[in-house]
């Protein structure tokens, strides 16, 4: 075993892979943080939607959570690849495919967590609330959403923790991410092993660190809890 | 204040109020007994709004809830309620409890809503609260800022659901003196209670429910001293046997 390949290396596969500052379009970190921020905000409303009086809403949003659970992501790169090009007329730079790829996908996800957080909050806390005058939107921005939310936390990061490992697969329109990275390096030094370990290494770390990061979060709201 | 006049309400096939017709003047305090299932709480719960009904008018404070301008926010902030299960909300301090809804409801300036907060924590006896959180209260606590959080909004009619059901006994003489101090200023109150300490001293009015009818009404001593109705003697009969 050499982990001088590693070294040699390392600049390519955290810059360009990991962080995607480097030449190519790409970067675990650079698509997942904004697919996480944009998926979940995208995934409250398509969860608030879910629980809609509505029919108009709860249909459409069923519906998005039910399709975009049903296909697989690779399906879904795929098709915004190959389909935004024939409606637009032009095509899109891969990191914005993949990326809107990733936001509408993964909040269908999200979106689940969303009512099933909702859906932990006790009845009374919203009569509460409605009987003491706050309309629908304050009652579920002040009272509900803040004690979901809490109770989403596990959930939420099991998602964004496999939503970063699932970055990867954007490589295949060309996305030079971590698992890309390491592979065209691959491609060049036949160091497989040494190689995968490391990334696998990294993606260890940043899904060890959510979780410690998650759980350090939910001690410190359980100094007030439920 | 309050009028029901021939309302109907079903919760699917079940039909859980059968033509009620009841009538509650300002200062009146009335309270609600019955067996479990009978519909009390859904009755109070048709106040405020909380549920609809399917026929029959209900005028509270002269605005008729079927009038096409009928605004439910608007009538909440003039009716208050007190829930069995308190329904604070647990990741707010008692201060924030109490505050949210004069300030997001009423648009109270911050200052303003606390100034009044504070007040009401006293009235309620537990002035040195206002930092805490519901977690940290005794059930007794928790039910008394659960009164200042419906005071807080300066209701005419305030409405209780059991608010003594799910203490400890040693906390329900709390919670009653707090609610007798405010029938004596003169608040409308409907009381969905089985504390008939509590009714024979407070209530001007009594009245019985069971499956989903009101099958007799009266002055408290009346009512406990001689109720007329066999339902009526067989339930006294019951929790005066606890
Ligand atoms: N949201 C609901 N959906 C369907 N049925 C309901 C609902 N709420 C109450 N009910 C039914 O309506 C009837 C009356 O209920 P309600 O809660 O008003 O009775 P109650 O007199 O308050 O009883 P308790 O003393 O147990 O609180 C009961 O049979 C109850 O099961
Ligand atoms: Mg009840």
């Amino acid at each position: 075993m050499d982990f001088a390949v590693v070294i040699n290396n390392v600049g390519f596969l955290i810059f360009q892979g990991f962080l995607g500052l480097g030449n190519f379009t790409g970067g675990t970190l650079r698509l997942a943080v904004p697919a996480i921020i944009f998926g979940f905000i995208l995934g409250i409303f398509i969860g608030m939607g879910r629980l809609a009086r509505s029919r108009w809403i709860y249909l459409p949003a069923t519906l998005y959570v039910e399709f975009f659970r049903g296909v697989p992501l690779v399906m879904v790169i795929f098709w915004f690849w190959f389909i935004i090009p024939v409606v637009v007329g032009k095509s899109l730079p891969e990191y914005s495919v993949a990326l809107a790829a990733f936001v509408i996908f993964e909040a269908a996800y999200f979106g689940e967590i969303v009512r099933a957080g909702i859906q932990s909050v006790p009845r009374g806390q919203a009569e509460a609330a409605t009987a003491t005058g706050l309309t629908r939107a304050q009652t579920m921005r002040h009272v509900i959403l803040p004690q979901a939310l809490r109770n989403m936390i596990p959930s939420l990061v099991t998602q964004c923790i496999v939503l970063l490992k699932d970055t990867s697969l954007a490589s295949i329109i060309g996305y030079v991410d971590l698992t890309k990275a390491a592979q065209i390096v691959n491609n060049r030094e036949i160091r497989p092993f040494e190689l995968y370990l490391f990334i696998a290494v990294i993606y260890w770390l940043c899904s060890y660190g959510m979780s410690r990061y998650a759980r350090h979060i939910e001690r410190r709201l359980a100094v007030n809890p439920a | 204040m309050i009028e029901f006049r021939d309302v109907d309400k079903w919760f699917g096939s079940l039909h859980v109020l059968k033509r009620i017709n009841l009538k509650v003047s300002g200062g009146e305090v009335v309270v609600v007994c019955g067996p479990s299932g009978s519909g009390k709480s859904t009755l109070i719960r048709c106040v405020n709004r909380l549920e609809s009904i399917q026929s029959g008018e209900i005028i509270v404070d002269g605005q008729s809830l079927l009038d096409p301008k009928f605004d439910p926010s608007k009538l909440r902030t003039d009716v208050g309620m007190v829930f069995q299960s308190f329904n604070l909300y647990p990741h707010m301090t008692v201060l924030q409890n109490i505050t949210l809804a004069p300030t997001k409801v009423k648009g109270l300036a911050a200052g303003e809503a606390e100034k009044v907060a504070k007040e009401l924590l006293d009235r309620v006896g537990i002035p040195d609260k206002a930092g805490v959180y519901p977690a940290n209260l005794s059930g007794g606590q928790q039910q008394r800022v659960a009164i200042a959080r419906a005071l807080a909004m300066k209701p005419k009619i305030m409405l209780f659901d059991e608010p003594t059901s799910a203490l400890d006994p040693e906390m329900i003489n709390e919670v009653l003196e707090v609610m007798t101090d405010l029938a004596h200023d003169g608040m409308t109150m409907v009381v969905v209670t089985h504390e008939m300490g509590f009714a024979r001293r407070v209530a001007h009015r009594v009245v019985f429910m069971d499956e989903g009818q009101i099958i007799e009404e009266g002055k408290p001593e009346t009512f406990f001293g001689a109720p007329q109705s066999p339902r009526a003697q067989q339930f006294l009969g019951k929790i005066l046997s606890h």
